[in-house]
């Protein structure tokens, strides 16, 4: 069950990319794009994503365990160092300069686009330093 | 400053969407979704790799199944040069793994945890989103 719950949750993540236009990087650099014409529509996406995560996750936290699952796994990790201001503030460049994220550049593979494809060997490639500098 | 193309229906309802994912994904699997995360460990863990492969399988045939059901055509465009296109990538999945978390794993996944870390996270890679386009929109 795992399994096919992965999948699903894949395709409606995938399909939730691209009703909201978060595949789009034009979209993206328009949210971005505060000082001059600024695209205001990304932050309903995180409203609307979090208006239903943030409950859900409340509600069922302190449950046993999931149901198709042993147990449930929840990042422990609260130190605020120089790994996370660092890695976020490189994030925020790559991100701002393209304006894909790692779940639209994923996504966009199904699009065929040449430059996407691009984007995401090297994402690939910085996950695999990344794994071993850490 | 100037609003446009503002289209507030179709991001609140694809971040429903979104939130619908994250939210079955943790009562179901026990996990909560981080999509640099789970990309990430999928070439370099062993640890729920047929999970994690299925979960990008789904992410990739999202939009398949979107065309197949509304009949509408998804267009992207992306007009960089091909080493700025590298440099970002690398960037972006360099950073997302030294930090633990991306728009997903942070900005949703940790927001809804209400983590200080993912708050802080998420404010860090939006304000250099902001500059960098700031920047990029000059030169």
């Amino acid at each position: 069950m795992n399994k096919i719950v992965s999948l699903i949750c894949g395709i409606i993540f995938g399909i939730g990319l691209v009703i909201s236009q978060m595949v789009n990087p034009e979209k993206v650099l328009g949210f971005l794009n505060i000082f001059r014409d600024w695209d205001p529509s990304l932050a309903f996406v995180m409203i609307g994503a979090l208006v239903v995560s943030a409950p859900i996750f409340h509600l069922f936290k302190n449950k046993n365990k999931p149901l198709f699952s042993s147990n449930f796994s929840i990042p422990t990790n609260k130190e605020i160092d120089k790994k996370l201001i660092i890695g976020s503030v490189f994030f925020g460049a790559g991100w701002g300069l393209i304006g894909l994220c790692p779940g639209p550049a994923i996504t966009s593979i199904a699009l065929f686009n040449v430059s996407s494809a691009i984007f995401v060997v090297a994402m690939f490639f910085g996950f695999y330093i990344a794994s071993k500098v850490k | 400053m100037n609003i446009v193309n503002f289209t507030p229906l179709s991001a609140l309802s694809g971040g429903l969407l979104i939130g619908l994912s994250v939210a079955l994904f943790f009562i179901l699997n026990g996990r909560m979704i981080g999509i640099s995360g789970i990309a990430s460990n999928f070439i370099v863990s062993k640890e729920n790799r047929i999970e994690n492969f299925l979960f990008l399988i789904g992410l990739i045939a999202g939009p398949l199944i979107y065309n197949l059901i509304s009949g509408n055509e998804i267009n992207i465009s992306i007009s960089s040069s091909v080493i700025l296109l590298i440099i970002a990538g690398i960037l972006v999945g360099f950073g997302t793994r030294l930090s633990n978390g991306c728009t997903s794993g942070h900005g949703i996944s940790g927001i809804s945890r209400f983590s200080i870390r993912s708050i802080i996270a998420t404010i860090t890679f939006m304000l250099v989103g902001i500059i960098t386009v700031f920047i990029t929109g000059i030169v």
